[in-house]
C-alpha cells in the first residue's frame, strides 16, 4: 500500500503535453531509420551498378570472384592465417610488456637512469622513424647473418622480433601520452601520502593512465594484426604468402579475397570493441564532460 | 617547544618572489591559520612545509630535523605530514576506503585487515561509515573533502597542512568540513591552515598570521589580529573582507 502511494508521489501520471511530446519524437525516430535504410539501399544499388557494367567487369570476376577458387584455396589459406594469428597472440602481449618499460623509463628523473632515459628515446624514435616493412626484413635477413649463438635463425620468430621492435615504439607513446593526461595534482596527493616516485607511479598514475588509453591501444592492436602480413617477405608461409602461391601458380587473384576476407573478419569484432569502449567512457565522462 | 619551525625561507618563481624570508614557529597541537589575499603566498608557504616545492632560501625543521636539507629523504618527511588540498585530490580509481588505506598499507606497511579497520573506525567517526565501498565521484564536494581529510590523517601524521579546504564548497558543505577540522583539533592535531573563511580562522586558531606579498606581516592570536590589527596592510584587508560580507 505505501509503496503505491510513495510510487505515485516521486512519479505522477505523465502530463497530456509529454505524452504528445514522445509521440513525435516516436515518430522522428521512426523516419530518421526509414531515411537511412532507404539511402544504404540506393547508395549500394548504385555502387554495384557502377562497378558490374564497368568494361573489365567480366574479367576482374573471373579472377578475383571465381567460387571454385575460393572453395580449394580457402583450407591453405586457412591454415597460413592461423600463423598470423599465432603471430600476433605472441607479438601482442610482449609489445605491452616492453612498450610500458620504455615509457616509464622516459619518466625516470633520477640521474642513475640517464643512459636508460636516453636509450628510451632514441629507441622510440628510431623504430618509429623506420617503415616496418623495413625493420622486419633488417632483423629477418640481418640478424641470421651476424651467425651469433643464441639468436634465432626461424622466420616466425624473427618476425616477431621484428614487430615487436616496430610496435612497442607506438605502444610506448601511447602510454607515455596516457601518463601524462593524469593531472600533476593526482601526483602530488600520492607523494604528500609519503608514497614514493614508484608507488605513486604504480597506484595511483598508470591505473588511470592505462584505462584512459585502451582505445588507441586496440586501434594499435587492429593495425598489429594486418601488418603480420607483412612477414611473409621474409619468409614466413602465412595467409598472404599462401595466397600468393595460389595467384602465381593458377593466374587466379581470388585466394587473395580469400585472405582480405579473414583478416576483414579478426579486425572487426576488434574495431567494434574499440569503439564500445569509447563510447563507455564517454558516457562516464557525463553530458558536462569532465 | 617547536614542534615546526620556519626560518627565513624564500621561494622565487621566474620574475618574482612568492615567499620572502618567511618565519614561523608552530608548538605541538598549535593551529595556525595563514589569512591573506589570493597570492600572498598561503599556499605557497604550505607547499614548501610538505616539500612539494623547493625553497631558495632559509630552512624548515621539523621535530628537530631539518626537512629542507638536500639529503634529506623526501619520501620519509612526508611520512610525518598530511596535506588535503582545495580540489580534494582523491584517486578516482579507487574506492573511499582504498583511498584511505593505500598510505597506511603502502607507506607504513600495515596490512590490510588491520589498515580497514582503523579507515573504517575513522569514517565512522566522521559519519561516512556507509561511503567506504563508494567511488569519490559519487560524492559530494563536501564528502570528498572529509575523506581527503581522513586520508591525510590515517598515517597519524605529526603535522596537517590543510590548503584552503572548503574553497571549492557551496556554503552548506563548508560547515561539514570545518566541523570535521574542529574535531580535529579537539583531539590535539597541529594543524596549518590556508583559508578564506575567516570567522572560521577567528574561532579555531591558536595563532592567525596575515600574508601580505610573500611577507608575514603580522601574527597573533585571533582576538588581536581580527580586533585590533597594527599593521594597516592587515586591516585595510580585513576591511575588504568585511566589505565584502565575509566576516
Amino acid at each position: 500500500m505505501t509503496d503505491e502511494v510513495t510510487d505515485e508521489v516521486t512519479r505522477p501520471a505523465r502530463s497530456a503535453r509529454q505524452l504528445e511530446r514522445e509521440r513525435i519524437r516516436r515518430r522522428q525516430a521512426v523516419r530518421s531509420s526509414s531515411i537511412a535504410t532507404a539511402s544504404t539501399i540506393v547508395f549500394l544499388t548504385l555502387v554495384a551498378v557502377l562497378v558490374t557494367n564497368s568494361p573489365g567487369w567480366p574479367r576482374v570476376r573471373e579472377t578475383f570472384f571465381d567460387p571454385e577458387w575460393f572453395v580449394r584455396s580457402l583450407p591453405d589459406v586457412l591454415q597460413g592465417f592461423w600463423t598470423n594469428v599465432k603471430i600476433f597472440l605472441i607479438a601482442e602481449p610482449i609489445i605491452l610488456v616492453v612498450g610500458l618499460l620504455v615509457a616509464l623509463a622516459r619518466g625516470l628523473r633520477a640521474p642513475v637512469f640517464f643512459p636508460l632515459r636516453v636509450l628510451a628515446v632514441v629507441y622510440t624514435d628510431v623504430f618509429r622513424g623506420v617503415p616496418t616493412l623495413l625493420v622486419i626484413m633488417l632483423v629477418g635477413f640481418g640478424l641470421p647473418a651476424l651467425q651469433l649463438t643464441g639468436v634465432p635463425s626461424d622466420e616466425i620468430t624473427l618476425g616477431v622480433i621484428a614487430l615487436v621492435l616496430a610496435y612497442s615504439a607506438y605502444v610506448a607513446e601511447v602510454f607515455r601520452a596516457g601518463i601524462d593526461t593524469v593531472h600533476p595534482s593526482q601526483i602530488a596527493a600520492a607523494r604528500s601520502l609519503g608514497l614514493s616516485h614508484g608507488q605513486a607511479m604504480r597506484h595511483v598514475v598508470l591505473p588511470q593512465a592505462v584505462r584512459r588509453v585502451i582505445p588507441p591501444l586496440l586501434n594499435d592492436f587492429v593495425s598489429l594484426q594486418k601488418d603480420t602480413a607483412l612477414v611473409s617477405t621474409i619468409g614466413v608461409i602465412e595467409a598472404l604468402r599462401q595466397a600468393q602461391i595460389y595467384a602465381a601458380s593458377k593466374f587466379n587473384y581470388t585466394p587473395y579475397l580469400v585472405a582480405a576476407m579473414l583478416f576483414i573478419l579478426l579486425t572487426i569484432p576488434m574495431a567494434r570493441f574499440t569503439d564500445y569502449l569509447s563510447a563507455r567512457a564517454a558516457r562516464r565522462r557525463g553530458p558536462g564532460g569532465a | 617547544m617547536t614542534l615546526l619551525r620556519i626560518e627565513g625561507v624564500w621561494k622565487n618563481y621566474r620574475h618574482q618572489s612568492v615567499l620572502r624570508g618567511i618565519d614561523l614557529d608552530v608548538a605541538p597541537h598549535e593551529v595556525v591559520c595563514l589569512i591573506g589575499a589570493s597570492g600572498s603566498g598561503k599556499s605557497t608557504l604550505l607547499r614548501c612545509v610538505n616539500l612539494l616545492e623547493t625553497i631558495d632560501d632559509g630552512a624548515i625543521h621539523l621535530d628537530g630535523d631539518e626537512i629542507t636539507d638536500v639529503r634529506a629523504d623526501v619520501d620519509e618527511v612526508r611520512k610525518r605530514i598530511g596535506m588535503v588540498f582545495q580540489s580534494y585530490n582523491l584517486f578516482p580509481h579507487m574506492t573511499v576506503l582504498d583511498n584511505i588505506t593505500l598510505a597506511p598499507r603502502k607507506v607504513h606497511k600495515v596490512d590490510r585487515a588491520r589498515a580497514e579497520e582503523q579507515a573504517g573506525e575513522l569514517l565512522a567517526r566522521f559519519g561516512l561509515a556507509d561511503k567506504a565501498g563508494e567511488y569519490p565521484d559519487r560524492l559530494s564536494g563536501g564528502q570528498q573533502q572529509r575523506v581527503a581529510v581522513i586520508r591525510a590523517i590515517a598515517t597519524q601524521p605529526r603535522l596537517l597542512l590543510l590548503d584552503e579546504v572548503t574553497s571549492a564548497l557551496d556554503p552548506i558543505l563548508v560547515t561539514e568540513v570545518l566541523s570535521i577540522i574542529r574535531e580535529l583539533k579537539d583531539t590535539g592535531m597541529t594543524m596549518i591552515l590556508a583559508t578564506h573563511e575567516m570567522n572560521f580562522a577567528r574561532d579555531i586558531s591558536d595563532t592567525v598570521c596575515f600574508l601580505d606579498g610573500g611577507v608575514l606581516l603580522e601574527r597573533g592570536s585571533p582576538e588581536q589580529i581580527f580586533s585590533s590589527p597594527e599593521h594597516p596592510r592587515t586591516r585595510e584587508f580585513l576591511q575588504r573582507v568585511l566589505d565584502a560580507g565575509r566576516l
